[in-house]
């Protein structure tokens, strides 16, 4: 009798200690380590005669800015290329990194697909996309006038991100 | 209008369950006009819940998007298949089908239920009305599957492209109708702790739903794992997600009821062990279905839901359980003790297996909780294979050996003399293997141990059919034995794939040709492909082996609605292994990752899995047609009395 009465309190343990759980607040996404952080330093010459290259210094001139990793060779991007358009006419600036990527390869993406980009750079080797915390394309991160990673985007970016993203470009610049 | 008549028909499914809670509760007592009420009561709530779920089906394959549900869930571009399949694919539409299961089974006991004495059966079936009124609730009050959407929007949000794959499709309903094979076991138990009825009509009631619910879960397991295996890309068959483990713990709490009702309905033994197995077993159903939907565990299979739903089954769990381990704690003393037996017996190693079983189950429950618990004080652990692997192997390595001998023991008592003769030759098979697999070399301890345990159970699981004539051996044993030897094969599967797998990852380009296992394989050509609702980069690989060649096509498939990346594996198969390929990101110079494993027997783990679940469907044929034969020969014996007393 008094043992059997263990697997009720058991019960009413776990039940307790769930329940607890239910009420803490929590995480529902995960979040990259880079947000807070400041972008690094780096300089990426140009991959089409079209737009200058990206450093550094470009992402600290005050403005927030979008910083948008992609590839002519990436199926999503060519998916989500009219919400960057989008953006850009929403008055975003999208600054590029194009990863792994040809010249003529971009020019063709661009030709086709629109060009919002301000700047382009050329990361050959994923080396930048790599220490901006990205390991895939799409990828998106939004950074404010001072350098510093305020949210990050993970795949392509699909009609309801747009406002997401808009709002975040404004707390960035605030 | 479909949909409202859904509802309505879901409202009064609902009430019809209190009815027959309320009617079956008075009839433990005693005999009441409410009584007769609770089997119709039970049969028209099952009529009533299943056009509600058809009316479900309904609004999925027409795609009816002013449905929250259906916009939320569905979209009009996939394929038709995975429209109905959406029905039970998002949180509302699986709670429904759940209980839809369970009051059909509720009403399967009101209807065919002929051991049980009348008294046991009305608290069955008040149990039986009590859960279901529970999961009414939660579905009424808190997840509407039927909500209407204010304005309807024009296009759906499609289902998580994981999701969109058949097997998945049909995963939780199989896992469902397991679960609630065991809600009709703990309603066995709570009526036969109602009335301290445990005796053999009780086990051979429930013998027949656990052993369902046991194939159920096999089946339901397994496929799980192979979809795990293929879909995630990540060459593993079994990753102790808590998810996965969800769905184990009731099997493991099941498979030991299993056995324990086969004690309790052969020989009378084990009464009170058996009731709090079958508590137990709806117990874990009911914390894996918690755990999965309340969001408390992190998991791949992100279900997240709100907590306010998880609050809602975490009440339904501490009130049914607490409730029955309640009766349990009241009643268990009022259970008359079974029949005594000898250490060295069947009952003996069924007991043993039970131990063993519910160790592993205790090791599963505290790795899955643990995580979950350290959080609470600020600690982020994550508490995976090499937790699980060794610690769950102790125990199951010893339950496998235990099996070598334990069916060719006699119930009640037994020498082991008599046995020392199959045990020796098992254990001379058991080293045969085990030198074998070390002369092999490259295999780690367990999977060595693993291999050696397979081949000798694989052997020793025929014994019991020895000298007897195979015509007339009863289907149950069959059963057993098929189930046995499953056991032997998946052992095998798992300990030979784990002891020499080899993986290979390489940035190839075109052309480029990587070794693997028996394989030579050649990356051709990498082209874009797209789907009805994704794109993919495709690899044209070409593998040799003895100077056959075999193409390949792994996929990194994109899904843009929601948006979700997925890697569609290769697989090649061969009569000693599999060939897995699965194609990455581009890396730099236009190479691409390609990850390459050569996994040996790795196949044996679901053919293994499928015999298990045979060997339980034989067992329960046999159960049936025994249970037709004894009923046809009282109703003889019932006649020829009937003839004489006319005389």
């Amino acid at each position: 009798m008094k043992f059997a009465l263990i697997p009720v309190a058991i019960v009413a343990l776990l039940g307790g200690f769930f329940a607890y759980k239910l009420t803490q607040p929590r995480n529902d996404f995960v979040q990259s380590a880079m947000v807070g952080q400041p972008v690094p330093a780096f300089v990426l010459p140009p991959i089409s005669e079209s737009r200058p290259g990206v450093q550094t210094a470009d992402l600290r001139d005050g403005k927030p800015k979008l910083v948008n990793f992609f590839a002519s060779w990436c199926l999503p991007c060519r998916v989500e290329a009219p919400f960057l358009d989008r953006l850009e006419r929403e008055g975003a600036t999208i600054v590029a990194i194009a990863i792994s990527d040809e010249g003529e390869d971009v020019d063709r993406f661009l030709a086709e697909f629109g060009n919002p980009f301000a700047r382009i750079g050329d990361d050959e080797n994923s080396q930048i996309q790599l220490e901006f915390g990205s390991s895939k394309v799409p990828e998106t991160f939004v950074v404010d006038g001072e350098g510093v990673i305020r949210y990050h985007h993970i795949g392509d970016i699909a009609e309801r991100d747009i406002p997401v993203l808009l709002r975040e470009l404004e707390k960035a610049g605030q | 209008m479909i949909a409202e008549l859904g509802l309505a028909a879901l409202w009064m499914a609902a009430a019809l369950a209190a009815l027959q809670l309320v009617a079956g509760a008075f009839g433990v007592r005693a005999d009441s006009i409410l009584v007769d009420m609770a089997r119709p009561a039970a049969i028209v709530q099952a009529l009533l819940v299943m056009g509600s779920f058809t009316a479900l089906l309904y609004v999925f394959a027409v795609t009816d998007l002013s449905v929250a549900l259906v916009a939320s869930n569905s979209h009009s571009a996939k394929p038709f298949i995975y429209k109905v399949t959406g029905a039970w694919g998002s949180h509302e539409g699986s709670m429904l089908l759940w209980v839809t299961v369970l009051a059909m089974s509720g009403a399967l006991v009101a209807r065919f239920e002929r051991r049980l004495d009348a008294r046991s059966l009305a608290g069955t079936l008040a149990a039986q009305g009590a859960l279901a009124l529970g999961f009414y609730a939660f579905l009424l009050f808190s997840s509407n599957p039927f909500e209407r959407l204010a304005t309807p929007v024009p296009e759906g949000l499609g289902l998580n492209p994981l999701l969109q794959d058949i097997g998945l499709a049909f995963h939780p309903p199989t896992l469902y109708l397991g679960y609630v094979g065991l809600s009709v076991a703990f309603s066995f138990a709570v009526g036969a702790l109602l009335t301290g009825r445990v005796d053999r009509a009780f086990a051979d009631a429930m013998r027949p739903w656990v052993l369902g619910a046991w194939v159920f879960l096999t089946l339901g397991i397994s496929a799980g794992s192979y979809w795990a295996y293929y879909e995630l890309g990540w060459g593993g068959w079994w990753f102790w997600d808590p998810v996965e483990n969800a769905s184990l713990m009731p099997w493991l709490a099941a498979t030991a009821l299993l056995h324990s009702v086969s004690v309790l309905s052969s020989r009378g033994g084990l009464r009170t062990w058996t009731i709090m197995l079958a508590v137990t077993a709806f117990a874990m159903s009911m914390l894996g279905t918690f755990l999965v939907r309340s969001g408390i565990l992190t998991s791949v299979h992100a279900f997240a839901v709100d907590p306010e739903r998880g609050a809602f089954i975490l009440v339904l769990m501490v009130l049914y359980t607490g409730a029955a381990l309640g009766l349990f704690a009241w009643r268990a003393s009022a259970i008359a003790e079974g029949q005594r037996f000898a250490v060295v017996s069947r009952e003996g190693a069924l007991v043993v297996n039970n131990v063993l079983l519910s160790a592993i189950l205790a090791i599963v429950l505290f790795g899955t909780l643990y995580p979950v618990a350290t959080e609470a004080f600020g600690v982020r652990v994550s508490v995976g294979p090499p937790y699980f692997n060794p610690v769950s192997a102790m125990f199951f390595l010893p339950l496998v050996l235990v099996l070598l001998v334990g069916p060719l023991l006699r119930w009640k008592r037994d020498r082991l003399d008599r046995i020392a003769k199959p045990a020796i030759a098992a254990a001379v098979v058991l080293g045969a293997a085990l030198v074998g697999v070390a002369m092999l070399g490259g295999a780690g301890l367990l999977p060595a141990l693993g291999i050696a345990l397979a081949v000798a159970l694989g052997v020793a699981s025929w014994m019991p059919l020895k000298g007897r004539r195979l015509r007339y051996v009863e289907l149950s044993v069959w059963g057993m034995v098929l189930a046995h030897f499953g056991l032997a094969v998946s052992l095998f599967g798992a300990a030979a794939d784990s002891g020499f797998s080899k993986e290979t990852l390489a940035a190839s380009a075109i052309g480029d040709i990587m070794a693997i296992g028996p394989y030579e394989v050649e990356l051709t050509s990498i082209t874009p492909v797209a789907g009805p609702n994704w794109t993919a980069t495709e690899a044209t690989m070409l593998a040799r082996r003895g100077g056959a060649s075999y193409e390949l096509h792994p996929q990194s498939r994109s899904f843009w609605q929601p948006q979700q990346q997925t890697s569609e594996s290769a697989l090649l198969g061969s009569w000693n292994g599999q060939l897995y390929a699965v194609i990455g990101e581009q890396a730099d110079g236009g190479r691409w990752q390609v990850r390459l494993w050569w996994k040996p027997f790795v196949t044996l783990i679901w053919l293994g899995s499928i015999l298990i679940a045979l060997g339980g469907v034989l067992a329960l044929v046999g159960r049936m047609g025994k249970r037709r034969k004894r009923d046809r020969a009282r109703a003889r014996t019932a006649r020829q009395q009937a003839e004489l007393a006319a005389l």
